[in-house]
């Protein structure tokens, strides 16, 4: 684990410097995508929790970032309209809608794992999809917050002293949350929760024989992924100014398994790694060609098929975990 | 016939009791009506011929499958209705004809798994566990008892079959079991791997109760306090080795057809 | 509401249903036997449609439409089938997920570049276009009624197929024992791109039926790929039977909730707020449906054995 923790750490460093050498090239627009690129980078560390290190196949955690998103946009959205949703006020503090959005995330993933880890296998990966459908349809109806359209947020949260309007701040926002989750999950699948996991990863029904009833464990992971997701929502809100039902598409999830698979599946930090191969990727192909797509396509067919352990795997050498 | 031979007047109450039992799948009935008594302490053997349902009787005592009828009691508590890990908990462990265990793990944390998954509640979102002592110490005990103790750094995918084996009955004793269920813990093994496996076995026995499913004869004479035979899901006999060894309907159901295979409940025939 | 109304959504309900059948028949077919989760079952659909809309545009034919489209669509099949999902029968389905996924960008990229951007129109020739008088003062499209007759009748063959010819048996066979099919000498390979290149038909097919009705663009596969995994998810992966049933019940649960739960919640909401909250929960209805049935029977109403 040495080699990863150290290039971990030259990561880290990397981003911390990196608005001042764009700044110095003159790139600050490149702050803008670093940001999303740890946005990204947040929701499928988030993923990865039960993905990797749970085995479990979520094919819709678009809902819960998508979810944390709207909490933002709607809250935003009656700060400045006026009224309020089922009885609450409106708010654009950030010190209240994060945390929201957090809970409303959560919350969500509470229900739709308490249903959905009845079963599993591929049914779980499509009743997960599914109820990500069905939270998608919920939203696209709701015409008062934009339906299919999307709702513009009138500002970003608003943070006291902290002015997340300026970019270079919020970069650094979502630096400070992807550094913090990432070393509550280090410290998560250290301990016997992440031992938990994994052993009901590899071998549920030996599990069960040694005295262990697995559901609460998978639960309580899903449900702590969904409220990370959450929170990477109400950044890609703030990030954006924006929320749409597209924040919500089977397109996202699709893209946050396609970013874990792509960084390294059950490590650490390749979720990260991923996030910034794959939206540099897409970055680049969008300047090359319209068709983008076409090429994306085919280069993630190439990775599944021949390097399955992801970018992270090249940076660890032999596998552990 | 059926009932238990070796619970005499007076002797200590039994550590399990299973009376009528039965499962079937489809139309094969793989266990039907089966009574057990193990008093605590006991070795019992449990042969039959393939498809017998032996390993079935094992999944209905640890709770892996329901039974369509009958009543298992431990220690003087009805069990029937506790799914599998309420069962570890209260002191059943068992192994498994096909080793089971965690391959990407060394055999230490193999062993580690085991002793943290019986040691309850797993919400501990914090301290390392590969560094607790508390799990650690009765992990690398375990891990001794088998004699793995110098392999406990090797990945389980490095370890030789017999030592995975070996493994395996490690995991169930990690989980510091009253019963213990063991599934042929020498299927596969060749003759010295199976000798190391029978001292092994003698060393536990008085140590923990065990019901031990097994096809190899010398093992099973050479182990067992009593020996229950099965016979198309329904035990037959069960006595003390040498009079099970005289007993002509347990020749001609089971003794003269002897070949040591695999158990497959598939391949039986409905009675 | 009428009788006549609630039986024309009936039958609006089992038309959907049988295309929806079309569609996942070929799909349920390639999890069951070949344990392959393909995310671009939806592009073949996609292709059929859009190679049958292309060539009526150019020949002014629909039935020339239809006759190109089959063959076409079984044609990317097959490749598909050779190029990649063959290097993907032995991996867990999450690679499955992902390349499929991958697959899907592609065609929805190269569907673009090869049609255009802008959606495509498929009409229908008149003796299709009209409408039958089915019950007096109840006139149903004659094409919906088409896509009934030929759904059903798609449903008697592939029934027959599975249950009757030497084919059918392999492919049950197939779905429970590998070894064995190969012990009897069959080819496997072969035997998967014909199942895969029959399911691309069917697809095709459904692609064709929906044509006319909805747009013929790009990305009309994964709505409707979502609605049939949906199906085979109720029925039970890999059943014939189930994906039958569950596409019925997800045709009917649809249409029918779409056109009355406005009405009903109209009962005591204001009429704007009811279309909202209506038109809502018939978009959830089906995914509700689905959830339902995998809580009381987590492996779908008809699981297959083994």
């Amino acid at each position: 684990m040495q080699r990863s923790d150290l290039a971990a750490l030259i990561g880290l460093l990397a981003f911390a410097l990196f608005p001042a050498l764009a700044w110095a090239g003159g790139l600050l627009w490149a702050v803008d995508l670093a940001s999303r690129m740890l946005i990204y980078g947040l929701a499928a560390l988030a993923l990865n929790l039960i993905l990797g290190y749970g085995g479990l196949v979520s094919f819709g955690h678009a809902a819960f970032v998508g979810a944390g998103a709207y909490v933002v946009g709607i809250l935003s959205f009656h700060s400045f309209m006026g009224g309020g949703f089922l009885g609450l006020p409106g708010s654009g503090s950030g010190f209240l809608v994060f945390p929201l959005a957090m809970l409303v995330s959560g919350l969500l993933a509470l229900a739709i794992g308490a249903l959905s880890l009845k079963t599993s296998g591929l049914y779980f990966i499509m009743i997960t999809l599914a109820f990500a459908q069905m939270i998608y349809y919920l939203f696209i109806s709701l015409p008062d917050y934009g339906g299919e359209d999307g709702l513009s947020l009138w500002a970003r949260s608003d943070f006291g002293p902290l002015d997340i309007g300026n970019d270079v701040v919020f970069f650094y926002l979502c630096l400070g949350l992807v550094l913090a989750f990432t070393l509550l999950k280090r410290r998560l699948v250290g301990a016997r929760f992440g031992w938990t996991l994994m052993g009901l990863r590899d071998n549920p029904r030996r599990m069960q024989a040694l005295g262990t009833a697995g559901f609460r464990y998978q639960l309580a992971a899903f449900t702590l992924s969904g409220a990370v997701a959450g929170l990477a929502g109400a950044l890609l809100a703030n990030q954006t100014e924006f929320v749409s039902p597209s924040f919500l598409s089977w397109h996202l999830s699709g893209e946050l398994l396609v970013i874990v698979i792509l960084g390294g599946i059950g490590t650490l930090y390749g979720p990260l790694a991923g996030a910034v191969a794959f939206l540099l990727l897409e970055f680049l192909l969008r300047e090359v060609t319209e068709h983008w797509q076409l090429f994306l396509g085919p280069i993630l067919i190439l990775v599944v098929l021949y390097a399955r352990r992801g970018l992270w795997g090249l940076v660890e050498g032999r596998r552990r975990d | 016939m059926t009932e238990a031979r070796t619970t005499e007047p007076g002797a200590p109450r039994p550590l399990l009791r299973a009376s009528g039992l039965r499962k079937a799948f489809g139309a094969v009935q793989a266990c039907d009506g089966v009574e057990l008594e193990i008093a605590p302490g006991e070795l019992r053997a449990v042969i039959g011929p393939n498809g017998a349902g032996k390993t079935t009787l094992i999944s209905l005592l640890a709770g892996e499958l329901k039974p369509d009828a009958g009543q298992i009691v431990f220690d003087g508590a009805d069990i029937t209705a506790l799914a599998a890990p309420a069962r570890a908990q209260a002191g059943l462990a068992r192994s498994y004809q096909i080793t089971s265990l965690f391959p990407r793990f060394t055999a230490l944390e193999n062993a580690l798994l085991a002793v943290q998954a019986r040691a309850g509640h797993a919400f501990r979102f914090w301290r390392p566990a590969a560094g607790d002592p508390a799990l650690i110490e009765p992990a690398r005990a375990a891990l001794a008892r088998v004699g793995l103790e110098a392999r406990a750094e090797v990945p389980v995918a490095a370890l030789a079959h017999g030592e995975q084996r070996q493994l395996e009955i490690a995991l169930a004793l990690a989980t510091r079991p009253r019963l213990l269920l063991l599934d042929e813990p020498t299927a596969g093994m060749s003759r010295e791997e199976t000798q190391a496996m029978v001292a092994l076995l003698s060393g536990l026995k008085r140590e923990v109760t065990i019901v031990l499913i097994e096809h190899d004869m010398d093992a099973v004479f050479a182990l067992a306090d009593s020996i229950t035979v099965l016979v198309y899901g329904r035990p037959i006999a069960t006595d003390r080795p040498e009079a099970i060894r005289k007993d002509a309907e347990v020749r001609a159901a089971y003794l003269g057809e002897e070949d040591g295979g695999d158990d497959r409940p598939a391949r039986q025939e409905a009675p | 509401m009428s009788l006549l109304l609630i039986f024309e959504q009936l039958l609006n309900g089992l038309q959907f249903g049988v295309m929806l059948f079309l569609i996942a028949a070929g799909l349920t077919l390639v999890l069951g036997i070949m344990n392959l989760v393909n995310l671009a079952h939806g592009s073949l659909y996609m292709v059929g449609a859009f190679v049958c809309a292309w060539v009526s545009l150019q020949s002014g034919s629909f039935l020339l439409g239809l006759v190109a489209a089959l063959p076409a669509t079984a044609l990317v099949g097959i490749l598909v089938e050779l190029l990649v999902l063959r290097r993907l029968y032995d991996r867990d389905h999450l690679d499955q997920v992902l390349a499929t996924f991958g697959l899907i960008l592609f065609f929805n990229e190269g569907v673009k570049i090869v049609f255009g951007a802008r959606p495509l129109r498929l009409d229908l020739p008149d003796w299709l276009s009209g409408a039958v008088e089915i019950l007096p003062g109840a006139p149903y499209p004659a094409f919906r009624l088409a896509i009934i007759a030929v759904g059903l009748l798609v449903g008697l063959f592939l029934y027959w197929l599975v249950t009757r010819t030497r084919l059918g048996m392999l492919i049950r066979a197939g779905a429970s024992n590998r070894e064995m099919v190969q012990a009897l000498g069959v080819d496997i390979a072969k035997l998967y791109t014909l199942v895969f290149g029959l399911g691309a038909v069917l697809a095709a097919l459904g692609g064709v039926m929906a044509g006319p009705i909805y747009a013929v663009e790009v990305g009309m596969g994964e709505p409707m790929l979502i609605m049939v995994f949906v199906v085979i998810v109720i029925g039970g992966i890999g059943s014939i039977r189930g994906a039958f049933v569950g596409a019925l019940l997800v045709g009917l649960t649809f249409m029918l909730c779409r056109a009355f739960l406005p009405g009903l919640f109209g009962l005591f909401l204001d009429p704007a707020g009811a279309a909202a909250v209506g038109g809502a929960l018939a978009s959830m209805a089906i995914y509700i449906l689905m959830a339902g049935v995998l809580i009381a029977r987590p492996r779908g109403l008809f699981p297959a054995q083994g």
